[in-house]
């Protein structure tokens, strides 16, 4: 009836996730009586649940990132507590845990951190920047959401109904096969990346759709911000590499479920294959998170420049070149398996290759710096941290990029240590500079500036601290995911990056206070008009938070740098006069994605535990919400034109008084 | 031009998206054709894209189909079991329910019932003519012990012919829904985009299996 | 969406679309009629080269792909009426990333692979091993 769920899956016989579970379970309780208490029930469901509005659907992208990262810290702390103590002796955590947290740590941050985050980000500020009402596929996006949602809901829920996996974020097999992981772990690894990897593919079918058909009047291609165009690339990645990943797992999955005989031992099975076609869907997935990041520091370099970004041209040459390079680089993660020098060397030298136009990207943004008058606000700080230590980590890459020096190196905490130098020090922080940068813009009142300072200055130091000693490790010997060790040269090292990681939790605790000191503070930190940083593009236009429609009228883009035109023209006097307001046609909110990612969830748990006929019924769920869907004959609602008269003219007053009490800002 | 309403004036300058019209145009006229033009490129496009994506997928397939394509583990090869006659009906069953599809969208166009639900009947017609070969195929694969679980070979054969045969289910699917949601709401402009994305997926349904029968099966026997 | 919604090309055209402004249904037709016409000489030919002994055997492989590739273009020019005027520039595009990216995973994978199996001991014989 229950399939291989027995009352066993609950580890009451192992104190830290039944303790972590119940305390998070009790939490999220008291949250959730507490919000239908105060009767936000119907405000969430209307507002934001069912909501296809980009920028509420972007924020809840963002939220999930925030908490998953607790989460995913919480198991890195685990995890240098466990190396900085296990110094012959083992340690608290006994290695089947163990491994569980780090294939957990991974896989919660790559899928579940990174890519929410900066595909929150693309939410928010595409459409705006573009001039555009909303994505080309609003209700698609909010599916896409919430299947993530439900990718993450599993992958925690493993916590504390059965384990999760132990093989690594990557599930190399034959350890992954049904014969060495007979558990539930790698089904739950299986089925959360499937169901959200669909959300994830739609989302890039929304926006390369959304930023090569919809833009404001007058905004060519090579008008748009340059995060427009990292988010372009970005989106292409997903196109091209999502399928893959979609495809290996399902050959995995038909091994373990059907007995096939795609990656095992027997009947002629190709394990390397798996390595092979998970790694050409790998290496897109890194630069699909990178990209955008360095989208967000072109926007934020040359907004506290003070200047227009130096070489655009060169800026989206070389982001569409590092889009289809990053696809042909990927077997130097596996350098090691054994394909022989020549192909080695190819692979080797591509990798290196793509090196030179992130190369170019760094020069055009210490050029834009150049000569700029620079405002030292928080984003810009990640920005600068970031160019720093993002040097750094592309310098190991390149030197991991050498065939004969990955041989020593490969799975040492050299790598460890490089690649999260490159996301730590260019995705986070890039997610970090992205929020705050944008964070007036989606709520109305900044943050806090000197607590977030603070925050920064402990992630960078903290994060120097953790890492460097890696580096240092690796090149002494040290490979990864060791659970104990008797090397006592090792040991000073791993208790500076057992420190390293708490002035990072410190970071993370100043963040916290920020956001709730600056939402209790938000009337004091209000910014009424609409462009705090004094911006450059599109987004600042629109008052903050932007009404539902984006723009009363869609702007009239006349040249690059498409607000700051409007702007001058606006503080000499010359506003724009009252538009001739038309009523806007937004499409309806929908519970669509909501539903179906429910009975998604219901056919990803049921197929994890076998309980075959509760996947029938998930299935029918979904597929009847999908026609349900499909039948409805109102798609969309009109806001008349005096309604959005009455909104715009309140924006352009408050606007108005604002821009009177500034000088005027320098060229 | 006319009185414009600001932007919307300027846009679209040799009046492309207005069919027959000049001069002077009511606005509702000139949002409505702005519209149906607009979001029909917007619709299509999105879901080539999609399409190309599916394509990725099935080439990943393809791939690991082509690296095992030897590993037989002892036991039958393609030579062994696969039957070309068969699959020259298979592949004529979906040539033509190609080509009625494409009269189907021309009905479509036309808001001509005859010709679009009666190639609608037909492109079914051909489309479970080649589903109901190929699980025979399979069946009688599996019942000579040549099933997926015997090989890396079958298995890999398996799953690249039999996901573009769920594909060519999902659209069978669809395709009724076409014509029931046509049936209803008559030839809406949000049925016609639908109507459009069932006719680019049918077409590249087709597109792959020209990949698989020169792939798989004529390759395969060819040795 | 918004009415106001601008086209960045006045002359876009959805993939899978064709101008139909003052033409025949008779016409539209026809051109499906000669898609179905030409894919099916290729799929004859196709077939028939597979199984006879009249080609030089080593060159099948190449022609069969020759004629897949030939006929997927024959469905694309007269089936989804892929084709390469201004107003498609966006859709030929799309089509020619999705065809890289196709190739690079094939032909990469079937390169690396290749060079991984020779250097690989066979699997029966390493099992032999671990007994």
């Amino acid at each position: 009836m229950f399939g291989k769920l027995t009352w066993a899956a609950i580890p009451f016989d192992q104190p830290i996730p039944l303790f972590a579970g119940a305390i998070v379970g009790f939490g999220i309780l008291c949250v959730l009586i507490y919000v239908a208490l105060k009767g936000w029930v119907p405000y969430l469901w209307n507002e934001w649940i069912t909501s296809v509005d980009h920028k509420r659907i972007g924020v809840m992208y963002i939220f999930l990132a925030m908490v998953m990262l607790v989460r995913g810290f919480i198991d890195a702390l685990m995890m240098r507590s466990q190396q900085a103590l296990a110094y012959k002796s083992p340690g608290y955590l006994p290695p089947e845990h163990y491994d569980q947290i780090f294939s957990a740590h991974g896989t919660l941050m790559i899928f579940f951190v990174a890519m929410p985050f900066v595909i929150g980000l693309m939410n928010v500020v595409v459409p705006l920047q573009l001039g555009a009402r909303d994505v080309a596929f609003p209700t698609l996006n909010s599916v896409s959401l919430w299947l993530t949602a439900t990718g993450a809901l599993l992958v925690n829920i493993s916590l504390v109904v059965g384990e999760f996996a132990r093989t690594t974020w990557l599930p190399y097999p034959p350890l992954s096969e049904l014969k060495y992981s007979p558990g539930v772990g790698v089904d739950y690894y299986l089925w959360s990346l499937q169901i959200s990897g669909v959300g994830t593919l739609l989302t890039g079918v929304n926006f390369v759709t959304t930023i090569l058909k919809i833009h404001a009047p007058g905004m060519t291609y090579m008008r748009m911000p340059v995060f427009c165009w990292t988010a372009l690339a970005s989106n292409l990645l997903i196109v091209a590499a999502f399928p893959i990943l979609t495809a290996t797992l399902a050959m995995l999955l038909l091994d373990r479920y059907l007995g096939f005989h795609f990656f095992t031992n027997e009947a002629g099975g190709n394990m390397m294959m798996f390595m092979n076609l998970i790694w050409a869907w790998g290496h897109p997935e890194v630069y699909i998170l990178i990209l955008p990041a360095f989208g967000v520091f072109s926007e934020v370099v040359s907004t506290f420049s003070g200047k227009p970004l130096f070489g655009y041209r060169s800026m989206v040459a070389a982001t569409m070149a590092i889009c289809l390079i990053s696809f042909m680089v990927w077997l130097h993660h596996f350098f090691t398996m054994g394909a022989g020098a020549d192909v080695n060397a190819v692979f080797g030298i591509a990798s290196m290759i793509i090196a030179v136009p992130t190369g170019v990207k760094l020069y055009n943004w210490l050029f834009t710096m150049y000569g700029g008058r620079i405002v030292y606000a928080t984003p810009m700080m990640w920005s600068i941290g970031f160019m720093v230590t993002f040097a750094i980590g592309g310098l190991t890459g390149v030197l991991l990029a050498v065939p004969p020096a990955d041989f020593v190196l490969h799975n040492s905490l050299f790598l460890v240590a490089h690649f999260h130098n490159v996301i730590i020090g260019g995705v986070l922080f890039g997610a970090f500079a992205g929020y705050t940068y944008w964070f007036p813009k989606v709520f109305g009142f900044r943050l806090r500036e000197d607590l977030g300072k603070a925050a920064f200055w402990c992630w960078f130091i903290g994060f120097y601290l953790a890492f460097m000693p890696l580096y240092v490790l690796g090149l002494e010997g040290m490979t990864r995911r060791m659970q104990h060790y008797d090397v006592a040269a090792w040991r000073p090292w791993l208790l500076i990056a057992g420190v390293g990681a708490l002035v990072i939790l410190a970071g993370i605790v100043l963040q916290i206070t920020q956001i709730a000191v600056s939402i209790r503070d938000r009337e004091q930190l209000r910014d009424a008009t609409g462009d705090p940083w004094n911006g450059r593009s599109l987004e600042w236009a629109t008052a903050s938070p932007p009404p539902a429609f984006n723009f009363a009228v869609l702007p009239r883009v006349e040249g690059g740098d498409a607000y700051w035109d409007i702007k001058q023209r606006a503080l000499q006097g010359e506003l724009g006069e009252e538009p001739a307001y038309q009523a806007i046609e937004m499409p309806r909110n929908s519970p669509t994605g909501f539903i179906c990612a429910f009975f998604a969830t219901v056919m990803g748990f049921s197929l994890i535990w076998h309980i075959w006929w509760l996947v029938i019924v998930g299935f029918i769920g979904a597929f009847a919400t999908f026609v349900v869907f499909a039948w409805r004959d109102r798609t969309e609602y009109q806001i008349p034109a005096d309604e959005v008269a009455r909104i715009d003219r309140a924006n352009r007053s408050a606007r108005r008084a604002a821009f009177a009490a500034m000088e005027q800002p320098a060229e | 031009m006319s009185t414009s309403q600001g932007i919307a004036g300027r846009v679209d300058p040799h009046h492309l998206g207005h069919v027959g019209q000049a001069g002077l145009r009511q606005p509702i006229a000139e949002h409505a054709a702005r519209e149906l033009t607009s979001k029909r490129i917007i619709v299509g496009y999105g879901f080539w894209i999609f399409l190309l994506s599916d394509i990725v997928m099935f080439s990943a397939f393809f791939a690991t189909y082509a690296v095992l394509s030897d590993a037989t583990a002892g036991g039958p090869s393609g030579r062994d079991v696969f039957h070309l006659d068969i699959v020259a009906i298979e592949t004529a069953c979906l040539l033509l329910s190609s080509f009625t599809c494409g009269i189907a969208s021309i009905g479509a166009r036309a808001h001509n019932n005859l010709m679009y639900f009666g190639s609608m009947v037909v492109t079914a017609a051909f489309g479970a003519g080649f589903l109901s070969l190929e699980i025979h195929e399979f069946v009688g694969m599996i019942a000579i012990g040549a099933g997926p679980e015997r090989s890396a070979f079958l298995s890999a054969f398996f799953t690249l012919v039999g996901c573009h045969g769920l594909h060519v289910t999902l659209g069978l699917m669809w395709l009724l829904t076409m014509m029931a949601q046509v049936f209803a709401k008559g030839y809406r402009p949000d049925i016609l985009r639908r109507v459009l994305c069932f006719s680019l997926f049918w077409h590249t349904l087709d597109i792959i299996w020209v990949a698989i029968f020169t792939v798989v099966y004529l390759m395969g026997v060819a040795r | 969406m918004s009415d106001s919604e601008p086209i960045l090309h006045p002359g876009d055209i959805s993939p899978g679309d064709e101008r139909v402004e003052g033409r025949e249904i008779a016409e539209g037709v026809l051109a499906y009629l000669v898609g179905l016409g030409l894919a099916t000489l290729i799929t004859v030919v196709a077939f028939f080269i597979s199984g006879t002994t009249l080609v030089w055997q080593p060159s099948i492989p190449i022609a069969l792909v020759v004629l897949a590739v030939a006929q997927m273009g024959v469905h694309l020019v007269f089936f989804i009426h892929i084709t390469t005027g201004p107003d498609a520039t966006n859709n030929i595009l799309a089509l020619a990333f999705g065809v890289l990216i196709v190739m690079l995973l094939m032909v990469g994978s079937l390169w690396i692979m290749y060079h991984l199996n020779q250097n690989m001991m066979p699997m029966e014989q390493m099992m032999q091993m671990q007994r």
